[in-house]
């Protein structure tokens, strides 16, 4: 099996869902290592919730494709041992929202045994978890909460935004030494049973390829304006980017990838030449990645910046469940595009 | 049982109190006369485990140095006779490089790669990963077993239920062992726990169970044994209960006024307990009580010689050990 450590210009034809291309690429390297195994709730005959394990169960059967009891903090903690004892579980959280049934195990253990240990036990865990809403969830099943992981150390966090991106960093994130929290958004899966964007579906080479951890995307270049941003909202950033054309603006959208590692660099590159950045994040707004991206541009040099920062993010409420009222929250196009006309036209 | 076997065991115990005396005095040695409880050469909580030499030198005596165990907060006891490292477990409490991790975990957090030792300042959290050691265990083929200490009061944890289930469900080679010591800091046994034998949880999963009263070390031995024995015949997890002794505080510092049993408490010390037994078996002389306790001091005082030796650890490294 050829093994690159950066993803090919994707010279494929062949288009895959980002939930197909997740799990393809779990797939080789349980092809590749027989230490990787799947553990989590409904990962096994039904596929997992979101399809990022389909197939699996049936590919390599129940000793390495397990369903466990409704015991986050007991499967979690599982995996952590066995990762410590030299396996390389990927565990899925079914949704991001309910960490707080089971967070001790990942902020204080997982998370924490590497540093505690003096460096002498390694985790090398993936912890997979669906974020994000769109489709009236509701508050606890619609939150994005990368914010919150990436705030405590401990763990790498990733959040790929289309198919490529997404196999490649799970092919890193199992093959990391550290506990590497997966957080995939439910709207840039590509699922037929929730409305999708285009984007979700994209050309992914065959073979198996790592996207670096820790190294933003410039996903389009532009000269007006930088929108740092990830995930499905990356998809929506692309989309008003073409949009703007119309205006005569020029868009620069940089997808972040990884959260944890952040890769500070390119977001200054991008910022130092367009001037003008917006931070689109569907997480909430107030102390998380939204505020994170701005400071890096304060402590760096406020005087990159020609106008205010914009943000675009969840304003610190729980996401209503009314179709209009989770769009008047979400950082959806509309939104975006305001945000856009504000700076460019101030 | 036999004599050797008796006689080892009373050497751990031995061991073990030595130690926790010495972390005792040296812990308090630089916070006087005003008890600050960030100060001196080992700042911070301190859990010290006197009372409690039965439980684990009982369950230890059966472990290999391949097969895992977590201990909770109070870990000394475990770790010494799951026989981890002594000088680099006390260059850790005294926060020195040389430390088991570095100085970056401290008492509470002690992770021997070479033993599978850890430990959790979490009451109840232990468990989960002890199940992922036993998985990966039987995975390999291999016949380790893993074993998860906690107090009694974590038998009413969420995760301690969800534990027990998931573990016999695997049928995983794991033993959790409850050191019920009464107190939960200040809260006792019948104030916070609806049955009078955590033992009979074990039915409630299906597995075996069983309670160990009076602190009986030879009792914990043979109970142990069995509980092992069958995890690594394959036979999966057994619950076992200790009834223990928490001779100090829950921490150091602690004035224990809540306590309304502090006048039996020396009575049940089960080390002059056992030393007695033993000298009436005819186990023991006083020449070799004496030699065990030359000895456990000779080792004790030398792992705390080396921590107070040891290097401190560089400030400005403090940012280091995060990721691998």
């Amino acid at each position: 099996m050829s093994v690159t450590q950066t993803p090919p210009a994707p010279t494929t034809s062949r288009r895959l869902t980002t939930a197909k291309a997740i799990v393809e690429g779990i797939a080789q390297e349980m092809e590749r290592d027989p230490g990787v195994v799947v553990i989590g709730e409904d990962v096994g005959a039904y596929g997992g919730i979101f399809s990022s394990t389909a197939g699996l169960l049936d590919r390599f059967g129940p000793d390495r494709v397990m369903d466990t009891p409704i015991s986050e903090s007991a499967f979690i903690g599982l995996g952590t041992g066995a990762a410590v004892e030299g396996m390389r579980p990927i565990v899925e959280l079914m949704f991001a929202d309910f960490f707080g049934v089971c967070m001790d195990q990942i902020y204080n253990h997982m998370a924490k045994i590497h540093f505690e240990s003096g460096g002498h036990v390694t985790v090398p865990m993936v912890l997979m978890t669906a974020a994000g809403g769109g489709y009236s969830d509701g508050a606890q099943h619609s939150q994005c909460l990368w914010g919150t992981f990436a705030h405590l150390p401990g763990m790498k966090v990733v959040v790929p935004s289309n198919p490529a991106d997404a196999k490649g960093l799970m092919i890193s994130a199992i093959r990391d030494d550290n506990p590497v929290v997966y957080m995939f958004h439910k709207g840039a899966m590509g699922l037929p049973w929730m409305a999708k964007n285009p984007r979700s579906v994209g050309p992914v080479p065959e073979e198996a390829y790592e996207t670096p951890i820790g190294r933003a995307a410039v996903a389009r270049e532009g000269a007006d304006v930088t929108i740092v941003t990830l995930s499905l909202s990356v998809q929506h950033a692309l989309d008003v980017a073409e949009d703007m054309i119309g205006e005569g603006v020029d868009v620069e959208v940089v997808d972040l990838r990884s959260l944890v590692p952040l890769d500070r660099e390119t977001v200054l590159t991008s910022v130092a030449k367009t001037g003008r950045l917006i931070v689109v994040d569907e997480d909430y707004r107030s102390y998380g990645v939204s505020g994170e991206i701005a400071a890096i541009v304060a402590e760096q040099d406020p005087a990159l910046l020609r106008a205010p920062v914009q943000r675009v993010a969840v304003p610190d409420v729980p996401l209503p469940y009314a179709r209009v009222l989770e769009d008047a929250v979400l950082p959806n196009r509309e939104r975006i595009r305001a945000a856009v006309r504000r700076l460019t036209q101030a | 049982m036999d004599d050797k076997t008796r006689a080892e065991l009373y050497r751990m115990m031995v061991l073990i109190r030595t130690y926790e005396e010495a972390i005792l005095r040296d812990y308090h040695a630089d916070k006087k006369p005003a008890f600050d409880i960030g100060a001196g050469l080992v700042p911070g909580e301190m859990h010290l485990s006197a009372g409690q030499e039965p439980v684990a030198a009982g369950v230890c005596a059966h472990l290999r140095q391949h097969d895992a165990v977590t201990a909770p907060h109070r870990p000394h006891h475990v770790a010494i006779a799951k026989g981890v490292d002594l000088e680099r477990m006390t260059a850790e409490i005294f926060g020195r490089e040389s430390g088991l991790g570095r100085g970056r975990g401290g008492h509470m957090h002690l992770f021997d790669p070479a033993t599978h030792f850890s430990c959790s300042g979490i009451v109840g959290e232990g468990l989960p990963p002890a199940l992922g050691q036993a998985f990966a265990f039987k995975r390999a083929g291999a016949d380790a077993v893993a074993v998860a200490f906690a107090g009694e009061g974590a038998a009413n944890a969420g995760v301690f239920h969800e534990s027990l289930n998931l573990a016999a469900l695997w049928n995983l080679p794991v033993i959790f062992v409850v050191e019920d010591n009464d107190w939960a800091i200040s809260v006792p046994r019948r104030a916070s726990t609806a049955i009078g034998n955590n033992a009979d949880r074990a039915f409630a999963y299906g597995i075996p169970g069983a309670r160990v009263e009076d602190n009986d070390v030879e009792a914990v031995y043979t109970t142990a044994g069995e509980a092992v024995a069958r995890a690594r015949a394959g036979e999966g997890p057994t619950l076992l209960e200790i009834h223990t002794l928490r001779l100090w505080g829950h921490f150091e510092g602690d004035p224990q006024a809540y306590r309304d049993d502090l006048d039996e408490v020396p009575g049940r010390d089960p080390i002059p307990r056992y030393e007695q037994h033993l000298l009436a078996e005819q186990v023991l002389t006083e020449d070799s009580i004496r030699q065990v306790r030359q000895e456990a001091s000779a080792r004790v005082e030398k792992a705390i010689e080396f921590a107070k030796q040891s290097p401190i650890p560089a400030p400005e490294r403090a940012a280091e050990y995060v990721f691998a």
